[in-house]
């Protein structure tokens, strides 16, 4: 089975799911999903459109029923190294969101609450329909380097230059309050991202540029939650799976190796987005825990 | 497989090569290193320039708070990093709430939570940028920067002056008193002028700071 790592896939994935297991139930985690996703721009939105305040702030520090403060763990480790000793709410905050991803999957982030993963889900989706094969070879560690080079750059300059240029706070920002100008210019870095995504390189922003999504890789890749494949033997190699998944090098490994070596996907790269888990005609794949 | 010394060093040589180049490149989008002197109001207690930009998480905490609707995350355009509070004095000033919500809200601390007395706030400073078209400059008695200064006669007073042009009657100047002006910006927001004649500076644009060497002959007899 080696050759299914490299095989381009080579037809577009989900028809042979819905087939054989009917609409709903190969859209199950992608309509979950999606609505997660939405609650969690709603939360913010409730406030500044109906006067419902649930949900200050943006997603880099944000005050939830005037209670329960988070804050972006990237964000305070960039503050600390610029050498300012944050707060002690946004450490707290800090804290929880930490313990929270850690606990569970990092890059849950990335999947169930990031606005830009619309973005690159679109690109990706559209990618496929049009059978785009062509792209640009990225290193999946290129974003570790990005990291790096963002915490780096903080400790050099003592401010947090990422925040000046960083997508998913410009982009939250830009839909949560409002403005022309603010909305033009979080509508333009989706753009890009989109066009990058569609025409330069598969997958490229979230999957291997992303150092955000590197970071909640780290502090996640230990996290209870994991997608496991307890009907590994009923593959049939279709390649529907690695079509559609965000990070298709962490699903090769568990589906080749021995029955006893275990059916889990431990990779910290697993955003645990489920679209394996929809598009698998076969049921492969089903959510699972580490035990 | 086993690693050579050579390739132990190389690799780890053209990382760091990877990593510098990396966070150099980053560190150049700092605003600081476009040289770009800072020119918005920033909210009561900010933090000096590189230090508000290691704390500010640009999450609009203060901007919710607000209850005047002054404060507003900077845009591209605006002359602020973007997504930093920022506020324009002409458009809506400071109303110097005693309580300061803004400074309450600031989870990071950009906002420094030692600010207890909205009259210690450093915003910026009033200048009168414009004397010789100030109403009261030319002789009238328009007054409205001083009648609507939250400190009047201590961060704005009218000196009585010497009209030269008429030869017989006094024109009464508003003089800013940095030492007490919080840069709250009603005097600018309510200068009749189509362009208001006075208004508010960061404190990095409105300072000026005397001369170590300079010597006050009065002060020296006095004292």
């Amino acid at each position: 089975m080696n050759e299914i790592r490299r095989a381009a896939p080579e037809r577009f994935p989900g028809p042979a799911s819905i087939a054989a297991r009917g609409w709903l139930a190969a859209h199950r985690w992608l309509l979950l999903r999606r609505a997660a996703q939405l609650a969690f721009l709603g939360l913010f939105l409730s406030g500044p459109l109906f006067g419902l305040w649930i949900a200050r702030g943006t997603l880099a520090s944000s005050l939830t029923f005037d209670l329960l403060p988070l804050t972006d763990p990237l964000f305070a480790l960039q503050s600390l190294l610029a050498r300012h000793w944050p707060e002690t709410t946004a450490l707290i905050g800090a804290g929880i969101v930490f313990a929270g991803y850690a606990a569970t999957r990092g890059r849950l982030y990335c999947s169930w609450v990031c606005p830009i993963n619309l973005i690159a889900d679109l690109a990706l989706w559209l990618r496929r329909r049009l059978g785009w094969k062509k792209s640009l070879r990225l290193e999946r560690a290129t974003r570790y380097w990005l990291l790096g080079g963002i915490l780096l750059a903080a400790a050099l300059t003592g401010t947090i230059v990422w925040e000046q240029i960083n997508p998913v706070t410009l982009v939250h920002r830009g839909l949560v309050f409002g403005g022309a100008a603010l909305i033009g210019a979080a509508f333009a870095v989706a753009v890009a991202i989109f066009l990058f995504d569609l025409g330069v390189a598969d997958r490229g922003w979230c999957g291997h540029l992303c150092p955000v999504g590197a970071f909640y890789g780290l502090i996640g890749a230990k996290g209870a939650l994991a997608v496991a494949l307890p009907r590994r033997e009923a593959c049939d190699e279709c390649l529907d799976c690695f079509a559609v998944c965000p990070e298709p090098q962490v699903i090769g490994p568990v589906l080749r190796a021995p029955a006893e070596a275990g059916r889990l996907i431990r990779d910290g790269d697993c955003t645990a987005c489920g679209r394996c888990i929809d598009v698998c005609h076969q049921s492969v794949f089903a959510f699972g825990g580490r035990t | 497989m086993t690693t050579s010394r050579r390739e132990f060093f190389e690799t780890a040589g053209r990382s760091a090569c990877a990593l510098g180049a990396l966070g150099l490149g980053i560190a150049a989008l700092a605003p600081e290193s476009q040289g770009a002197a800072p020119v918005a109001l920033r909210p009561p207690g900010a933090r000096d320039g590189d230090r508000f930009l290691a704390a500010c998480a640009r999450c609009g905490l203060c901007v919710r708070a607000c209850p005047y609707d002054t404060l507003r995350l900077a845009r591209m355009t605006d002359d602020a990093p973007a997504g930093t509070p920022i506020y324009v004095a002409r458009d809506v000033p400071c109303e110097m709430c005693p309580d300061i919500p803004c400074v309450g809200a600031c989870p990071t601390g950009a906002l420094d939570k030692s600010l207890a007395d909205i009259a210690k706030a450093r915003m910026g400073s009033a200048v009168l940028v414009s004397p010789e078209t100030c109403l009261n400059v030319r002789g009238l008695r328009c007054d409205v920067c001083y009648r609507v200064c939250p400190l009047i006669e201590k961060a704005i007073a009218l000196e009585a002056q010497h009209n030269a042009g008429t030869g017989r009657h006094v024109r009464f100047v508003p003089v800013v008193h940095a030492e007490a002006c919080t840069g709250c910006g009603k005097c600018e927001k309510a200068c009749v002028l189509d362009q208001a004649a006075i208004k508010v500076l960061p404190l990095a644009l409105a300072a000026a700071k005397a001369g170590a060497h300079d010597v006050y002959g009065h002060r020296a007899r006095t004292s």
